[in-house]
């Protein structure tokens, strides 16, 4: 898609009539996203009243307005004067919030594809969850389900392809694996991604005051839980509801 | 006061004005897919524009209504009856404000669309969930547990003016703000830069039957589409997706927050309601305008229900 299109980044244009895309990039790669970011935060921290939503995705955001209360051009001048100024501000520090911990039962029935998976990649079991507890990733975006991390960082060994054939249930919190990224199911839902392990954090729940455990821009790092630790983490969760 | 659901059925939720403002968290839109049409049934009752209604689908419900009540219908036709306790049953008629005592409200099939709105003074009074009472099917929260109707369900209204209707009060004028646009017009887009967006105008499509609140499919001669290699960007209700097989999807307001898929441009949102009228089968056609144009179309159908709006309101007074 990306020779496709002729204009080059950055570009901005109508996705919807009271919505405007720019567009900073054509891969995905961390330095773009982090731009993203960047200028979600900027359009946020100015947001006027007539700001409906700033929707960021891998190297591209949607502004959303709304249009009873201005209208779109003057919303997209607003829109690219905050883009102009990214061109010369430095780039965002990309989650001013620490790294936020993901406790995760690799494997077993929390992870079923754990083991063939690890035969793919021609690794040990321990080996690929050493290495994908290892870095601290990016929420790159949130897409496909309320509440759903699309985590960037993976380290690229553990690439996997998705299922030929998508599973029609996936349990809620499971932690996998789909292409070059890894993700967390927030809620039971079909699903075609290497499922390796499964946390009892609730990513979202619509009665909260903050309805998503994490933010686009968070940093996020997994750490390996026993099952005795998850039993009780999952208790305490259940408890706080 | 509740509204008791004794039939439900294909497809009816509880929707208002839609969520606005969660997309970056994944959350869709939500909402009546004709928002104009859920506004005006809501100002014929006496409601504020963004009170809940039910969305029905190619079928009404049929619903218990324990008080005296003022319901509109408005979108499309719909076979329509009320049988009072102990009474007679009694033909009603759409897109105007009609007082009724308690009673069995039965609306039947759906004619000349495929969708229609009914609000109930008071409005249905469900938990507001993320600034909205519209139901995400797919998030499965907000509206009835967030799903559709069921058979059985009970339904909070909220307080309702006083009124003492003993018998129906039926009146003889009503209001159809969309009468005198052309119904078989071409749906107008905005083009995206995408190269097979101006292709989309020269097809004849037809409306698939796996078309849903998510998105509406297009059959037709496949669009030269590209590789599925696209980066997924945020998508809007009013997209008009190109997936690999080369058949358009129109994303409708209950659709995902990103896509992959290339774009190639946007339904005006003043047309929106039109597609939500489509029925498995119905031919369309799409003819390209600029973004000014689109905006200037919402502004008028805007002004067109709100001219609506006050005149029913003058003659309910």
């Amino acid at each position: 898609m990306g020779n496709a299109v002729p204009a080059s980044p950055p570009r901005i244009e109508a996705l919807a009539d009271d919505a405007w895309l720019v567009t900073l990039g054509t891969s995905i790669d961390a330095a773009t996203n982090a731009a993203v970011h960047a200028l979600a935060a900027r359009l946020r921290g100015n947001a006027p009243p007539w700001l409906r939503d700033v929707v960021p995705a891998y190297a591209s955001l949607a502004v959303f307005v709304d249009p009873l209360q201005i209208d779109p051009p003057a919303a997209r001048d607003w829109v690219a004067t905050h883009v102009a100024a990214g061109a010369v501000a430095a780039p965002g520090t990309g989650g001013a919030r620490s790294a936020i911990e993901i406790p995760v039962l690799y494997g077993g029935d929390a992870g079923p594809d754990l083991a063939a998976a690890a035969r793919e990649l021609g690794l040990d079991a321990d080996e690929l969850v050493a290495r994908h507890a290892a870095p601290i990733y990016t929420v790159a975006m949130i897409g496909f389900a309320p509440g759903f991390p699309y985590l960037s960082g993976l380290d690229p060994a553990l690439a996997l392809p998705r299922l030929a054939t998508p599973r029609t249930r996936v349990p809620a919190g499971s932690v996998a694996i789909g292409g070059a990224q890894t993700g967390i199911y927030p809620r039971e839902s079909p699903g075609g991604w290497r499922l390796i392990g499964r946390t009892p954090c609730v990513l979202f729940d619509p009665q909260r005051a903050a309805p998503s455990l994490l933010f686009p821009g968070d940093r996020v790092r997994f750490r390996p839980v026993d099952a005795t630790t998850f039993d009780a983490l999952t208790v305490r969760t259940d408890g706080a509801k | 006061m509740s509204l008791r659901v004794l039939a439900a059925g294909p497809l009816t939720t509880v929707q208002d004005l839609g969520r606005h403002g969660w997309r970056h968290l994944g959350v869709a839109q939500a909402g009546a897919l004709d928002p104009d049409a859920a506004a005006l049934a809501n100002r014929l009752v006496g409601n504020a524009a963004g009170d809940a209604v039910l969305e029905f689908t190619l079928h009404g419900p049929t619903l218990a209504i324990d008080r005296t009540s003022r319901v509109a219908i408005c979108g499309a036709d719909v076979d329509a009856a009320f049988r009072p306790a102990g009474g007679e049953t009694i033909a009603l008629a759409t897109r105007r404000p009609i007082a009724l005592p308690p009673g069995e409200l039965m609306l039947g099939p759906v004619r000349g669309g495929a969708r229609a709105w009914l609000a109930i003074d008071g409005g249905i009074d469900v938990p507001v969930v993320l600034d909205s009472r519209s139901t995400d099917l797919r998030g499965g929260f907000g509206g009835c547990n967030g799903r559709a109707l069921q058979r059985g369900d009970e339904l909070p209204l909220g307080t309702a003016r006083q009124h003492d209707a003993t018998a129906v009060q039926l009146p003889a004028w009503w209001v159809d703000p969309d009468a005198d646009e052309p119904r078989e017009a071409p749906i107008r887009y905005v083009a995206s830069l995408h190269p097979a967006s101006g292709a989309l105008a020269r097809g004849a499509w037809r409306v698939d039957a796996r078309s849903n609140r998510q998105g509406l499919r297009l059959a037709g001669t496949a669009l030269a589409a590209d590789a599925p290699d696209g980066v997924s960007a945020p998508v809007a209700p009013g997209t008009v997706q190109l997936p690999p097989d080369g058949q358009p999807i129109v994303l409708l307001a209950d659709a995902q927050t990103v896509g992959g898929y290339p774009r190639l441009g946007h339904v005006a949102s003043a047309d929106l309601p039109r597609l939500a009228q489509c029925r498995p089968g119905d031919a369309l056609r799409f003819t390209p305008i600029d973004a000014d144009a689109a905006h200037a179309l919402l502004l008028a159908r805007r002004h067109r229900h709100a001219r609506a709006a006050l005149a029913a309101a003058q003659r309910s007074r």
